[in-house]
């Protein structure tokens, strides 16, 4: 449309506009992200803070770049891409080789969003795409954690950080030796409860001083960041509470039925990445179903898929798994929850009620 | 599947006066732009050593069955012409088997199960219904060897994007020394449809791109038709 034409604008109701944009819900959400990310730097140091710089600048650099290979306006304005990337960041190991984070970037947003036609199109959520790619390509690299708050953090990179490109980086476990406290091991809550049975005690997991992924760590600020976009209606309270009930009341039964073998519901519910996924990445509002019901039954499948994962499975966390694959299925769910049209029949599925 | 076997046949009809070898290679690129014989092209081109011997395996079934499958081509009845090819095919497939067999028992290891499924590679029989069955012993041959041809370039390429990536080796010589970090994914079946994506959309943009240019070009040399149009509007 040239701008020299004029156009009377016909439009259906509502008229009524709340006034926000996809860019001001954005940069809302980055600001909910931050102090995640600013823990995750006191916690971890250096390598954390490069870490999350690298895959958000990786990301708003390649989403500039296939914006200008598909011949469109660079769409890095929106902030979605800077979220892609601190989210990214933020469920990594800190000790993750730079190299690997940008490869991370790359996957997630090039085919993980551009390919479908950028912002709004994505079946799945970006950064978990980036992630799940780095967890299939470099299965070793990205379980190797960190102690937190090793001794010179703010001085010194972790040593895998800097790892030349293409090249293995020397294994850790000696300068984990070396800087660890109090005979912290790198290992995380979920690790140790599943591999060594030493459960981490539930108020630590819950401030957030252990190891893990550089944004998953403190339940707290997750909370606090997820009720100030729930409190600003920026986000939609039922899959976060949907998901973390899920989760609870399966570990529950599971607690029950084996309280010497299975570890307690509270245990489960603020070890790992469960937090983090289901208030941050479970809501993109673009993979996700946006009927009521269909939330409900959205969030559920991904706490269950969660948990079983992390009880029957071989990997110690699954909550990554759960999401892409409930992203999967949110067209599914959408289209099996759709409410009835007022004076129709009774309801069939979807498109029949709409045919009718 | 049959909608697009009759899809490739207007194609092959279309583009049958074109060179038959030059056209398997690239213009009717089996992998790239018919996407056929996607069970070996995912499945075993996790090093470049066994790409280029099932592309080989492949493109000695098709000169070998496509020159009889023409020669015989009148005296097969309509009804029964599927399960003819396929006995044909089968007839070279074996000869295959015992060919690599006695070449290279690692490789012959390698390739596994996927020899004998040559037969049913969807991509040889399409081949033999859509161009060998109707036209004349030599162009038919040829057009097994150029589409052969087109096949083991496309699998050497998935091939070495894989075993570069996947095992820092061409052809087994180390390119990044000892210490290469490998991205196990893309030895893993995953790694396929991954690269075989990234081959398809780095076509498809070339494609594009030289669709567009012939558009500007056209429409430079028509100016006048343009210009009628528009002021008709």
């Amino acid at each position: 449309m040239s701008p020299a034409t004029t156009v009377i604008e016909v439009r259906t109701a509502p008229h009524v506009h709340s006034g926000r944009s996809v860019e001001v819900i954005m940069r809302n959400v980055v600001y909910a992200l931050l102090p995640m990310a600013f823990y995750s730097v006191w916690l971890f140091g250096l390598s954390a803070a490069f870490l999350i710089a690298t895959t958000t600048g990786a990301c708003l650099l390649i989403e500039h770049l296939c914006c200008g290979a598909a011949e469109r306006e660079s769409s890095i304005g929106d902030y979605s891409a800077a979220i892609t990337g601190l989210l990214l960041g933020l469920t990594l190991p800190p000790a993750l080789p730079l190299w690997m984070a940008v490869v991370g970037a790359f996957i997630a947003i090039a085919p993980g969003k551009m390919i479908f036609g950028g912002l709004g199109f994505n079946v799945f959520n970006p950064a978990l795409v980036g992630r799940a790619f780095l967890q299939a390509a470099f299965p070793s690299a990205i379980t190797t954690y960190t102690p937190a708050q090793a001794m010179h953090r703010f001085t010194e990179f972790i040593p895998t950080t800097l790892a030349i490109p293409f090249l293995k980086a020397a294994p850790l476990k000696d300068w984990i030796a070396q800087v660890r406290v109090d005979g912290f091991t790198g290992a995380t809550p979920l690790m140790l409860q599943k591999f060594e049975h030493v459960t981490t005690d539930t108020w630590s997991l819950f401030l957030g001083t252990r190891a893990g992924s550089a944004g998953e760590t403190s339940a707290l600020l997750i909370l606090l960041g997820g009720v100030y976009l729930i409190v600003r209606k920026m986000m939609d309270w039922r899959i976060p509470a949907a998901m973390l009930l899920g989760a609870l009341a399966l570990s529950g039964c599971y607690y029950l039925s084996n309280p010497a073998k299975y570890p307690s519901q509270l245990f489960v519910l603020f070890s790992g990445g469960l937090m983090l996924g289901a208030i941050f990445m479970a809501t993109d509002p673009v993979a996700s179903p946006v009927t009521p019901r269909g939330m409900w039954i959205y969030g559920i499948l991904m706490g269950v898929i969660t948990v079983v994962i992390r009880f029957e499975g071989g990997l110690a966390e699954g909550v990554m798994y759960a999401i892409l694959l409930g992203n999967g299925l949110s067209p599914l769910i959408d289209n099996l929850t759709q409410p009835r049209t007022y004076g129709a029949g009774k309801r069939m599925f979807g498109k029949e009620a709409a045919a009718k | 599947m049959s909608e697009a076997v009759s899809c490739h046949n207007e194609k092959a009809e279309m583009t049958a006066d074109s060179n038959p070898f030059l056209n398997g290679l690239w213009k009717q690129n089996p992998v790239f732009v018919m996407v056929l014989g996607m069970c070996p092209t995912l499945a075993i081109t996790n090093s470049v050593r066994n790409a280029i011997s099932m592309g080989l395996a492949t493109t000695f079934v098709m000169v070998v069955s496509y020159g009889l499958i023409s020669m015989i081509r009148k005296l097969i009845p309509k009804q029964v012409r599927i399960a003819s090819y396929i006995a044909i095919l089968a007839m070279a497939v074996t000869v295959v088997d015992f060919l690599v067999k006695a070449i290279s028992i690692p490789i012959y290891v390698a390739l596994g199960a996927y020899i004998p499924l040559i037969v049913s590679n969807c991509l040889t029989l399409e081949r033999a219904e859509a161009y060998a069955g109707k036209q004349p012993v030599l162009k038919s041959m040829l057009d097994g060897l150029g589409m052969g041809f087109g096949f083991t370039i496309a699998l050497t390429m998935l091939g070495a994007v894989r075993e570069i990536l996947g095992a820092g080796t061409f052809l087994g010589f180390h390119l990044f020394g000892a210490n290469f970090e490998p991205w196990v994914l893309f030895l893993l079946p995953p790694g396929g449809f991954i690269t075989l994506a990234m081959w398809l959309l780095f076509f498809a943009s070339i494609k594009e791109r030289s669709a567009k240019r012939e558009a500007a070009a056209l429409e430079q040399s028509q100016p006048q038709l343009t210009g009628a149009v528009e002021a008709r509007a």
